[in-house]
């Protein structure tokens, strides 16, 4: 165990874990964010995806250890009532089946935009490779980037 | 308008005051027609609320709740049953809320959400639910005015008396309506000309709070002294536990308890939803999700092989059997052999119509061709997981689960529990696909709570969830045609089976289209439990048909459209042989549409084409799919799908519904398999079980819906089972290969290499 102090979305929290800990689980178990998800736990499905100084990461596989100093942003730290410009174009274009990869997919497509404003289709691709969707909804979360970069 | 019978639906008007019993009743959702500031959500709310029926509840400033009965894995049924209910009770969906109902079968007729059946079944009830309400609103406002009922109107939530200029909101007449009977007959159905919900797209009611990542999942819930339970299963099928070492890892930090259990008792009498792959698991129980993985990795424990066991199932209509489970490890190849074998023997019949032996015996041409499918993992992007709380005189639960009724007798009987001490609230869903039909994790979570005396979440990791079981059977289907001297078709005959079932619905479409028909079917036993999985059965065999009817249209010299017209033209016209289970119509009825909508009469250079078409669930589907060849890599440049689920609910979440089957049966077609070893799943996660990814999405897709006035039929799967033939078909033109086995990335991959060792 180790006390570990964190910024999240901009507050700092101090927890006291196994060093070792998944940024996931501490968010999930420890401070009750579980909007960010587990799915398959070794960096190969995306719904863990935060943003952890400017880049998406895969929290189920970064130890909260590597987080300390670090500013975190979570899919509920994006904005106070749902209205970042990704998340409106995601209810514009209505994206969700099930919901359950939202989370990351919303996560990736905010950091894909804050590096890239304008991204290509092509781009759009290799940013959201690392997001499964389940239920398929690509073609609309693909829309659904361009109309926030438009915005 | 149409008279309809309440008493039909006697559940859905009984008024139960105390609402599902404390604190059942989930959080406050967002109004479903916008998405309201904090502020605006406090003003909204009513004083005091009036329950007119199961499914409707009135607030006194006009405000209205809707109960959505069934379980949502994403269907989005959450949002199209509330719109139903809504447009029958004229009622504005701007004032309204929706909230999950919970699991309660003294109020709810069927609250099960798979078999593409929710909308289809809920329909009437819940127009009548709707309707009846608006009745006694009416009715109320007759009696308060002093007017006729018959002279009053609604719209958007609002009551109005023209004469006498009297006009309220329905809040305002809730407390009396309260009061009122709803009579055995009532004449209010909407005349579907005047919906003005239903066939409007409403945003998914649930939106906002996804992109927001407020917790809706099981995964995601939480209670006072909760703690977190995982399983170990044997690594194989046909291993069980033998022994493990607990002292091994309970003094690691956190953790509380760890044992084994048996999933049922030992003379438990199963259901077909208690599908239990491992009758006896291992449970690690602690504080935290990271400390139970750690003591999870860390546990010793020894496997057997298990010898052959049976169970009683107990099916429907009382009648009982007895299930076998073989002894053994098992593997893919030999599963092939075997299964290749079979497709050789004589097989049951399950329909024969004409004289098919004799037909064949004069054809000039015999065309036969056989088609192959391995097991799939479902992979719901949400792993197993649920909550549990079982004290002494009730069990609370919340899980993901689409078929609660069936799991409530089973937690009963478990737990020695009555039904009515059971309470199921009914999680959001990361994902169903008919794996959460089957509730074996409610008992297991159920069963390590009773044991350790705590609330706790049992969590499956991503590998336990797809090494579980449950899956996709494999299946093989031989498919023969003969031709006659005059390039005739006179007789098809199919012979089809699996590992453990055959996917032949013999009474479908070729049946009834061709003179000499013959449809046979066989199975092979097996310790791999396999479950409903997008479509069951349907997502093989339509590939089948549809690959073969294909070839067999070229051996004709026919266009694959003309052909398949024609068929239906002739099962239309004049059928053949009886209980032919499909429309003829309105099966052509999307193959018109798709071949309008595609342009298929007009080819485009580079772009190869695969047409197919399947009935299923209720609903005609038929897809175009086209694909260009990109350094020798099919890339999928769009989809077109003309779908016949008769009524539309909500247009946009349709479409959406349709996008994802069609991309969900690429990723399935090209990559989807789970082949064993010695029993053991060779895959495991994500790394090694290749799913589908957005760059491997089709560019584009289009769904198309006929427009008419049947009653809404399943959406959820019929769009699923064509895709895989509409690809092979694109694929044969592309190529000039048939692709008989799934999945097909091996053989194109084997064929990009043999171009590019032709080249150097
Ligand atoms: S849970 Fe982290 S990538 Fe899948
Ligand atoms: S919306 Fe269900 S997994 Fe993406």
């Amino acid at each position: 165990m180790a006390k570990i102090n964190l910024n999240i979305n901009g507050k700092t929290k101090e927890v006291d874990v196994d060093p070792n800990t998944p940024i996931l689980w501490v968010l999930r178990d420890h401070l009750d964010l579980v909007g960010t998800k587990y799915g398959c736990g070794i960096a190969q499905c995306g719904a863990c995806t935060v943003i952890m100084d400017g880049n998406a990461i895969r929290s189920c596989s970064t130890p909260v250890s590597s987080a300390e100093g670090a500013k975190i942003t979570t899919i509920e730290g994006l904005s106070e009532n749902g209205d970042h410009p990704v998340q409106k174009a995601w209810m514009e274009h209505d994206v969700p089946q099930c919901g359950y990869c939202q989370a990351g997919q919303v996560m990736s497509a905010v950091a894909l935009l804050e590096s890239n404003p304008n991204p290509s289709e092509e781009d759009i691709d290799n940013a959201m490779n690392g997001n499964i969707c389940r239920c398929g909804t690509y073609l609309r979360i693909k829309k659904a980037i361009k109309t926030a970069a438009n915005s | 308008m149409t008279i309809i019978k309440t008493k039909l639906n006697r559940r859905s008007f009984l008024k139960v005051s105390a609402l599902a019993g404390g604190g059942m009743v989930l959080s406050f959702s967002w109004l479903a027609g916008c998405q309201p500031s904090p502020e605006q959500e406090k003003l909204g709310l009513p004083d005091e609320w009036f329950e007119l029926n199961s499914y409707i509840k009135i607030g006194d400033n006009g405000l209205v709740t809707l109960f959505s009965p069934n379980p949502e894995f994403g269907s989005n049924v959450k949002t199209s049953m509330p719109m139903i209910l809504a447009d029958e009770l004229d009622m504005d969906w701007k004032k309204v809320i929706v909230e999950q109902a919970d699991f309660f079968p003294e109020r709810y007729e069927r609250q099960f959400t798979g078999g593409s059946q929710g909308i289809r079944l809920g329909w009437n009830p819940l127009r009548t639910a709707g309707a009846a309400v608006k009745y006694l609103l009416v009715a109320a406002a007759a009696q308060t005015w002093e007017v006729p009922a018959e002279e009053i109107s609604t719209s958007g939530g609002i009551i109005r008396h023209e004469g006498s200029g009297k006009k309220a909101h329905y809040g305002e007449m809730a407390a009396l309506a309260a009061t009122l009977e709803v009579p055995e007959e009532i004449k209010l159905l909407k005349e579907i000309k005047d919906f003005n919900i239903i066939g409007t797209s409403r945003k998914n009611v649930d939106g906002s709070k996804i992109v927001t990542g407020k917790p809706m999942f099981t995964m995601d819930y939480k209670k006072e002294g909760m703690l977190i339970a995982m399983i170990i299963h044997p690594p194989a099928f046909g291993m069980k536990l033998k022994s493990f070492e607990a002292e091994s890892v309970k003094s690691m930090p956190g953790i509380k308890d760890v044992f084994s259990f048996k999933v049922h008792k030992e003379d438990y009498e199963q259901n077909a939803f208690d599908t239990t792959t491992h009758p006896e698991l291992v449970a690690i129980v602690g504080n935290s999700t990271w400390e139970v993985l750690q003591a999870k990795r860390k546990l010793k424990a020894d496997w057997e092989k298990s010898p052959e066991r049976e169970f009683v199932m107990a099916g429907w209509g009382g009648n009982k059997s007895t299930v076998k489970v073989p002894a053994g490890l098992e593997n893919t190849e030999k599963h092939k052999a075997s299964m290749e074998a079979h497709s050789k023997r004589k097989a049951r019949e399950l329909r024969k119509d004409g004289n098919p032996a004799a037909a064949f015996s004069r054809a000039a041409k015999v065309l036969e061709r056989t088609y192959t499918a391995p097991f799939l993992a479902h992979n719901c992007m949400e792993p197993v997981n649920c909550f549990a709380h079982v004290t002494a005189d009730q069990a609370e639960l919340y899980g993901p689960i689409q078929a609660p009724e069936f799991v409530s007798n089973t937690l009963s009987e478990r737990l020695g529990l009555p039904k009515e001490k059971i309470h199921i609230k009914l999680a959001r869903m990361g994902g169903g696909f008919g794996q959460r039909a089957y509730g074996h994790h409610m008992v297991e979570a159920a069963v390590i709570s009773q044991k350790v005396g705590a609330p706790i979440k049992m969590i499956y990791t991503r590998e336990d969830d797809m090494t579980y079981g449950i899956y996709r059977p494999t299946y093989t289907a031989t498919y023969r045609a003969a031709i006659d001297e005059e390039g005739k078709l006179t007789a098809i005959h199919i012979k089809a089976g699996g590992i453990p079932e055959t996917p032949i619905a013999p009474n479908r479409f070729p049946a009834g289209a061709v003179d000499n028909y013959l449809a046979e079917g066989w199975e092979i036993a097996s310790n791999i439990t396999i479950g409903a999985f997008r479509a069951p059965r349907s997502n093989f065999i339509a590939s089948a048909e549809q690959s073969f009817l294909d070839e067999l249209a070229e051996e004709l010299g026919k266009d694959p459209i003309d052909f398949r017209l024609e068929l239906l033209d002739r099962a239309k016209n004049n059928p053949v042989g009886n209980n032919n289970d499909y429309d003829p119509e309105r099966y052509a009825g999307v193959l018109k549409l798709v071949r309008e909508k595609s342009f298929w009469d007009s080819p485009r250079q580079g772009i190869h084409r695969g047409v197919s078409a399947y009935f299923c669930h209720n609903s005609y589907v038929a897809e175009i799919l086209d694909l260009r060849m990109e350094d020798n890599k099919p890339v999928i440049e769009n989809v077109i799908a003309a779908v016949d689920c008769g009524i539309v609910i909500n247009p946009d979440a349709a479409a959406n519904m349709g996008e994802g089957a069609i991309v969900d049966g690429i990723g399935n077609a090209f990559f989807g398999e789970l082949p064993f070893n010695d029993g053991v799943p060779q895959k495991s996660n994500f790394n090694d079980y290749k799913m589908i990814r957005m760059s491997e999405a089709p560019r584009k897709i289009e769904v198309h819906f006929v427009k008419n006035d049947h009653d809404p039929t399943g959406l959820g799967e019929p769009l699923f089972p064509p895709v895989f033939a509409a690809i092979s078909n694109a694929l044969y033109k592309a190529t000039g290969q048939r692709f008989y086995q799934q999945p097909f990335q091996p053989q194109l991959e084997m064929m990009e290499q043999e171009i590019k060792v032709g080249q150097s």
